[in-house]
């Protein structure tokens, strides 16, 4: 999440004073996504720069003699953050999946068992959820943490589909009992994840 | 003591060439309060192990407490009790009675036992209005969705007084949130001493559990460790 859309959204419900923003930035985002918060305040001056936000000097001081600015968006700010809402992310490339390259890699190595290779990160997995859930378990008694129900869901189904896609990698490796590892090596030393070579299935289907 | 206690049990289907081990020696404690989900692929035993530890089936060998009480020295009454008394079961086909409504299915257990129907009736109206189903009470199971009927199950399980909850895929035909307040049933339950186990593939599901074990080939193949506390989230300290 970008710190300027961050700030956009929070002073689209009305305006503030630069050290509320802040506060409220933590607030909102610190538990789930700590981000790093010295940016709010170069951020608020680009956005300003920008005509996405404007700010006015108080009539009141700081204590160290400095002004107070009370910041507002803009009706440009406005356009920017409903563009920035609607707008996907690129989710077109797969992200280097370090799980995922582990298993695709234990199927390889001669003397793995891929199922326990499988097994272990399953289990990690699961232990993770266990401790989201508890979070959330705890969390709804009192409701007005909304947006943090909402990230653990997030987590919860990305974790979910890791799990899913474990229990789906087993599957279709039972599916094709035929040891991999155990198999004459064919040399392919250029691909670091070869593509298995299609063989026949094995009359083993349950 | 354990509430469910089971001993190197097995089941063995079948004989000869059509002989089908579906447990192998399987180990489980479930302590009052506690809740265990079981995972494992399709075939590996969970429902097996769950009828058994239900009594609905015997093992081929092994030992099945329940409460203290060894489940191969009842008689069938004795069992029969025990399941309608002690043991809420969900059944992953759900097993309502066609001729029951929703709010008579979930008293039926109750009144079998000896409890007034009203008293009867307004537990079954507590527990289907915690999973939503209120305006369902009246329904008969045919004039109710999958996800409904599911939810009307798991309300007959936990209604009254049950010490030990098992359920079989109790959100097979549930979305996301339905799930969820299923989930958050069975916990309450397990708040109240009742000890829990759940039969799911569903991650998300097992995760409201205090341990998961996980099935294979009809053994237990692993399981999990205790839940840490959940700080351990947040201070950033995740392994990769
Ligand atoms: N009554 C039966 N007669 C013969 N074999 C059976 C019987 N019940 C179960 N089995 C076999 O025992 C094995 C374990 O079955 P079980 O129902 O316990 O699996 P499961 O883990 O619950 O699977 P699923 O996730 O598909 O419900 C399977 O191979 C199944 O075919
Ligand atoms: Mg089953």
């Amino acid at each position: 999440m970008s710190v300027r859309h961050a700030l956009l959204a929070l002073l689209s419900d009305g305006p503030k004073f630069g050290l509320q923003l802040r506060q409220d930035f933590e607030a909102r985002t610190g538990e789930v996504w700590p981000l790093n918060v010295g940016q709010v305040y170069t951020t608020l001056q680009r956005l300003e720069r920008d005509g996405l936000v404007a700010g006015e000097d108080a009539d009141d001081d700081l204590a160290d003699g400095g002004p107070r600015k009370h910041f507002h968006i803009t009706p440009a700010g406005e356009v920017e953050l409903g563009h920035w809402l609607r707008t996907p992310p690129d989710l077109s490339s797969p992200p280097r999946d370090e799980l995922v390259i582990k298993v695709l890699v234990a199927v390889q190595v001669a003397g793995v068992d891929v199922h326990e290779v499988i097994q272990v990160h399953r289990r990690y997995v699961v232990e993770l959820m266990q401790q989201w859930t508890r979070l959330k378990a705890d969390a709804t008694t009192a409701d007005e943490d909304l947006g943090f129900a909402l990230a653990v869901d997030a987590e919860l189904f990305r974790l979910d589909s890791v799990v899913r896609w474990l229990d789906a990698a087993e599957g279709r490796l039972r599916r094709r009992p035929v040891d991999v590892a155990a198999a004459p090596a064919t040399p392919r030393t250029a691909a670091p994840l070869p593509m298995p070579a299609p063989r026949r299935r094995t009359g083993l289907r349950r | 003591m354990s509430m469910l206690e089971m001993r190197q049990v097995t089941k063995r289907y079948g004989h000869g060439p059509t002989e089908v081990n579906a447990l192998r020696g399987v180990d489980l404690c479930v302590d009052p309060g506690e809740l265990v989900a079981v995972m494992g692929p399709s075939g590996s035993g969970k429902s097996s192990l769950l009828t058994i530890a239900g009594s609905l089936e015997a093992p081929t060998s092994g030992e099945v407490f329940v409460g203290g009480a060894d489940l191969l020295a009842m008689s069938r009454n004795e069992t029969a009790r025990l399941r309608r008394r002690s043991i809420g079961y969900v059944f992953q086909d759900f097993n309502l009675l066609a001729g029951l409504t929703a709010a008579e299915n979930v008293a039926l257990p109750l009144e079998l036992d000896g409890t007034s129907v009203k008293v009867a009736r307004r537990a079954a109206m507590l527990a289907l209005g915690e999973l939503g189903l209120d305006d369902k009470a009246s329904r008969f199971p045919d004039q109710l969705s999958g996800g409904e009927r599911q939810r009307v199950a798991v309300a007959r399980a936990v209604v009254g007084d049950r010490r030990l909850l098992l359920a079989d895929e109790p959100s097979g035909a549930l979305d996301s949130e339905n799930g969820e307040a299923v989930m958050r049933l069975v916990r309450a339950a397990c708040s109240r001493g009742v000890a829990g186990v759940v039969v799911t593939h569903d991650a998300q599901l097992a995760s409201w559990a205090d341990r998961v074990i996980f099935l294979r080939d009809g053994r237990v193949a692993d399981s999990t460790a205790a839940v840490p506390g959940p700080e351990s989230l947040l201070t950033g300290g995740r392994p990769s």
